[in-house]
């Protein structure tokens, strides 16, 4: 059972990444399909900080309670996550603006109905 | 010695300059005029690129290692800041993308000056990111580049947001490329939590002599974004949309280099970190499959095009596969050949967008039916620099000697045959004569007006009569946009008759594959590169000369081919056994973002199976 | 492909996801554990810089490249989405009447803005001492200036935001972090070394150039942020297409012939 649960986050991480994916597969409607990516990206903080987590560990903030021996979780994957959300932010403002022109040019947000580049 | 220290303290300086030129052009640019914008990006990527060309010729005698911050490793080896390394490869990479930028920016002298387009900040920005992803040592950094050179093309991409389509292919450009780049995010969490490391050549140590499944699964799930930068197949899909529809000069710049970094990154994160792991068992039979398939795919879309642009995508596509091919055997000499062939199918892939660029500006279509004899309409000087340059190009593309694309490709084919692929020529050839060919064929009908009106299979696709003029050039094309392209050509033919060139890249290729010399000299400081036997410079044999002469020979035949298909018996409509199959090809090129997700999907898994021991 | 297609597709790929992610977890060390070597070395530099809150030393100290990398793809989507939403031909401004909003959210947002911009210069500025920095600190201001458009005052909210001068503050920010790395250089003789005197850990004034990257980038999302609502509010509140009545006019004459 324990063995279960030491692997418990990485499972959940793993399914919001495929419930985004899936998501940006059936969409029918691009803004949804944005938003999944979003959700799929989620997922990669949940991974990464999963990947930190030390049990009995504090924040990584020293001062004074937390002192040079006091276990504490990882930062390095917290300033990675730091990274991603920007990353994250900056990608799907882009990709909501070009939805935005798709919706003014087409007329329709959904992917399926969008023909133009067959072939 | 003094100046030693100078080339390591300079080398960020090579991503730090065009950021800061960027930023200064979005604060102040739109209340400059446009000529000065454009005038002081130019000298921007000019003073990168004379960087690049220092950083070249310090290479040539040594590796160029920075640690930013100078956070150096200590005693046991292990840091915690962030490493760039330079040697002669990822020098050669960086130059090559200054160069094609400059290229492109002379090109496009007078393009998007209406306000607001920030289309010089964005280039700088992509020139940025693909120079931080090629000198990177560390996979988290190579990530945040390729974001970097992410987000800057799909603007770039999209920048003609009038125009339907190029927002949709921007879109799918979009989705795509970010779905797997956190798929990397993915791959980079699971090694860090194996091993505590982000750094290539620390990571080399950590993973050494590892030969369990998890190896193999955080390689394929941190290649994959690199993988559909590439455009291998199944991940290619996104590729031909955006090259429909993005802007000329930002096509020379995704086919002729963005494409390649994709495959610097996954040789790079292999060759330093996982060759002594288990996935080094797999690699050869990975790249094989992906590569036959690849250039299977792109010859043959590559035929059934009549939009030029999407032609012309779909060449790079067949190419990636024959490098992929010619690499699997994972031997110095054929290394040495692709990156040759990199280099002069950069040089005329952008030529022939380029000159695809002209027409539609020229005639408003870029749809080779509609443009059929419209070469022969073009007066004077221009029509005669156009046509020349377009023929040049295509005959480079196909493997014309001197041209450094047909050297590349015969000394990979060389290569092969003597690591014991003895079909590695044939395919080679078969795959260079059939997108040359196509290109050839573009070059008959468009130019020469040869061959009857176009019907049946080839009137399906895409037409590129909704393409809109980027540039109303009118009557007379602009000096600077047929030098260009002049220019493109002139170098693709020079890089091949430069013994230089060649033994250049021999030695770059022997030193990319030394893992050993890249750890010492990113974690111990031994930057100098092993003594070895300087071969003699490979260059144009009898051997390279016959079977580039073929490969001429069998292009020409498939374009006269297709040209006067019509007028031989039994051409008129090909047998269902061909129509069924081309049928079903292109329609799984649908344009829909949902199903390129469901084909990356099937390729993770397909990729991981691949690699799997036994 | 047709959509029942794309089912049956997306099964098998999913399987193949699942199988290959399932067997990269199970070699990945069990949740919770003490091994985490990177920690160490990062917690040891971290208070050799006298800064205590480690994950701000290493965003802005030991990895401030991929930082700067970061903060660089901010301002070109912002970049990005200006170039994408720039009004094309037929487009033009117009002013809309305010939004009738609740009286209740009209006081709690005339409440809580001062309160927020207050929060968010303090996170932004004790980034190295406590949980917070450059990033969170510029959200949480830049999404405290739009709580005047919650509460209605939109009119209110782009005359506070002058747009030329946030996309100067934006570049500053890339500017200043480059010329602060440029310092490091000159200095030390490598980019993004923190060359400032570190002080004592725990104070306000500590850890050397941490504090001064992270007001940089601070300055730099806030007015990213602003640049990025302001592009997405203009199109769903100000900007309208121009109807086409030429066209339609020549063709009912055309009709008429």
């Amino acid at each position: 059972m324990t063995a279960v649960l030491g692997y418990y986050p990485y499972a959940v991480a793993g399914a919001i990444v495929l419930l985004g994916l899936v998501g940006i597969a059936i969409s029918r409607d691009l803004v949804h399909a944005v938003v999944c990516l979003s959700v799929c990206q989620s997922g990669t903080y949940v991974f990464l900080l999963a990947v930190g987590f030390q049990y009995g560990g504090v924040a990584p903030i020293f001062g004074s309670t937390v002192h040079r021996g006091t276990p504490v979780v990882d930062p390095v994957v917290q300033a990675l996550s730091l990274t991603d959300i920007v990353v994250s932010a900056a990608v799907t403002s882009m990709l909501l603006a070009l939805v935005i022109q798709i919706a003014k040019r087409r007329g329709t947000v959904d992917p399926d109905e969008l023909r133009s580049l067959k072939g | 010695m003094p100046g030693d220290e100078t080339a390591e303290q300079l080398l960020p300086l090579l991503v730090i300059i065009p950021i800061f030129a960027a930023a200064v052009l979005i604060a102040v640019g739109q209340r400059l005029p446009g000529r000065l914008v454009g005038a002081v990006t130019l000298i921007v990527v000019g003073l990168v690129g004379v960087g690049d060309t220092a950083a070249l010729i310090i290479t040539w005698h040594r590796r160029i290692v920075s640690w930013l911050g100078g956070w150096r490793p200590g005693r046991g080896g292990s840091g915690v800041g962030i490493a760039f390394q330079a040697d002669q490869l990822s020098a050669g990479l960086i130059l090559l993308a200054a160069g094609l930028m400059i290229v492109a920016l002379a090109f496009s002298w007078h393009y998007f000056q209406t306000p607001g387009s920030h289309f010089h900040a964005l280039m700088l920005f992509f020139l940025a990111g693909m120079t931080g992803f090629a000198l990177a040592g560390d996979i988290f950094t190579m990530f945040v580049f390729f974001e970097l050179m992410g987000v800057a093309a799909y603007a770039l991409t999209g920048l003609k947001v009038e125009d339907p389509s190029a927002v949709q292919g921007a879109i799918n450009f979009g989705i795509v490329n970010s779905v797997a780049a956190y798929l990397s995010l993915i791959g980079i969490g699971m090694v860090y939590a194996r091993t505590g490391e982000l750094n290539l050549a620390e990571l080399s140590r950590s993973l050494a002599g590892d030969h369990s499944p998890f190896v193999v699964i955080a390689f394929v799930l941190l290649c994959i974004g690199f993988l559909v930068k590439a455009a291998v197949v199944p991940f290619h899909f996104w590729l031909d949309d955006a090259h429909a529809v993005a802007p000329t000069p930002v096509c020379v710049l995704f086919s002729g280099v963005m494409v390649e970094l994709g495959l610097y990154g996954v040789l790079r994160v292999y060759q330093v970190s996982f060759a002594d792991t288990a996935v080094a068992d797999g690699i050869g039979r990975l790249l094989l499959v992906l590569g036959i398939a690849t250039a299977a795919v792109g010859a043959v879309m590559c035929l059934l095009q009549r939009h030029l642009k999407r032609l012309l995508a779909y060449s790079t596509i067949a190419h990636m596969g024959m490098f992929l091919v010619a690499l699997s055997t994972g031997d110095p000499e054929s290394l040495a050949g692709i990156m040759l062939f990199v280099l002069g199918h950069a040089a005329v892939k952008g030529a022939l967008f380029l000159c695809a660029g002209i027409l539609l500006d020229r005639f408003g279509s870029i749809d080779e039916f509609t443009l059929w004899g419209a070469g022969r309409r073009l007066r004077g000087w221009d029509g005669i620099g156009v046509r020349s340059i377009f023929g040049l190009a295509a005959l480079g593309l196909a493997g014309l000697p001197p041209f450094a694309a047909g050297l590349g490709k015969s000394l990979a084919e060389t290569a092969m045959s003597e690591a014991g692929a003895g079909w590695g020529p044939a395919f080679m050839i078969i795959v260079s004569a059939l997108t040359g060919g196509a290109v050839l064929r573009v070059w008959l009908r468009v130019v020469v007006g040869a061959g009857s009106e176009p019907e049946g299979i080839e009137a399906e696709g895409m037409s590129g009569d909704e393409e809109q003029m980027e540039v109303d050039v009118g009557e007379d094309i602009p000096n600077r946009m047929i030098i260009s392209a002049g220019v493109l050509v002139a170098i693709g033919c020079g890089l091949g008759l430069v013994p230089s060139i060649s033994a250049g890249v021999t030695a770059a290729a022997a030193r990319f594959l030394d893992t050993h010399g890249y750890v010492a000299a990113v974690l111990h400081g031994r930057i100098g590169y092993p003594r070895a036997a300087a071969p003699a410079p490979p260059g144009w044999d009898l051997h390279g000369l016959l079977l580039s002469g073929l490969t001429m020979a069998a292009a020409c035949a498939v374009a006269a081919l297709a040209v006067l298909r019509p007028r031989l018996p039994g051409g008129q409509r090909p047998s269902r056994v061909v129509r069924t199959p081309v049928r079903l090809l292109r329609r799984m090129h649908s344009g829909r973002v949902g199903d390129y997700v469901v084909w990356l999907l099937i390729g993770v898994g397909v990729t991981a199976a691949m690699l799997a021991p036994g | 492909m047709s959509r029942r297609v794309r089912m049956i597709l997306l099964v098998v790929g999913l399987l193949g996801a699942v199988t290959v992610l399932a067997v990269g977890v199970s070699g990945l060390p069990a949740f919770g554990g003490h091994h985490h070597p990177y920690r160490d070395l990062a917690v040891a530099a971290s208070l050799r810089h006298a800064t205590a809150n480690v994950v701000s030393a290493v965003n802005f100290d030991q990895r401030a490249l991929d930082t700067f990398g970061e903060e660089t793809i901010l301002v070109a989507s912002v970049a990005g989405v200006a170039a994408l939403l720039r009004p094309v031909r037929r487009e033009r401004r117009r002013r809309r009447p305010d939004v009738p909003v609740m009286d209740s959210t009209r006081l709690l947002t005339a409440v809580f803005f001062p309160v927020t911009l207050l929060i968010g210069i303090d996170v932004m500025a004790h980034g190295a001492i406590t949980p917070g920095g450059g990033f969170q600190g510029g959200v949480v201001l830049a999404t405290g200036i739009h709580l005047l458009y919650v509460g209605g005052r939109y009119r209110l909210l782009e005359r506070m935001r002058p747009l030329p001068l946030f996309e100067i503050t934006e570049a500053a920010g890339l500017v200043i972090f480059i010329a602060i790395g440029a310092a490091g250089l000159a200095v030390a003789g490598h980019v993004f070394t923190n060359i400032l005197p570190q002080g004592q850990l725990g104070r306000l004034i500590s850890s050397g150039t941490v504090v001064l990257l992270s007001g940089a980038v601070g300055m730099a999302v806030v007015s990213s942020v602003v640049i990025l609502l302001a592009g997405f509010l203009d199109q769903a509140l100000a900007l309208e297409e121009v109807p086409d009545t030429d066209q339609d006019s020549d063709g009912a004459e055309e009709a008429a012939r």
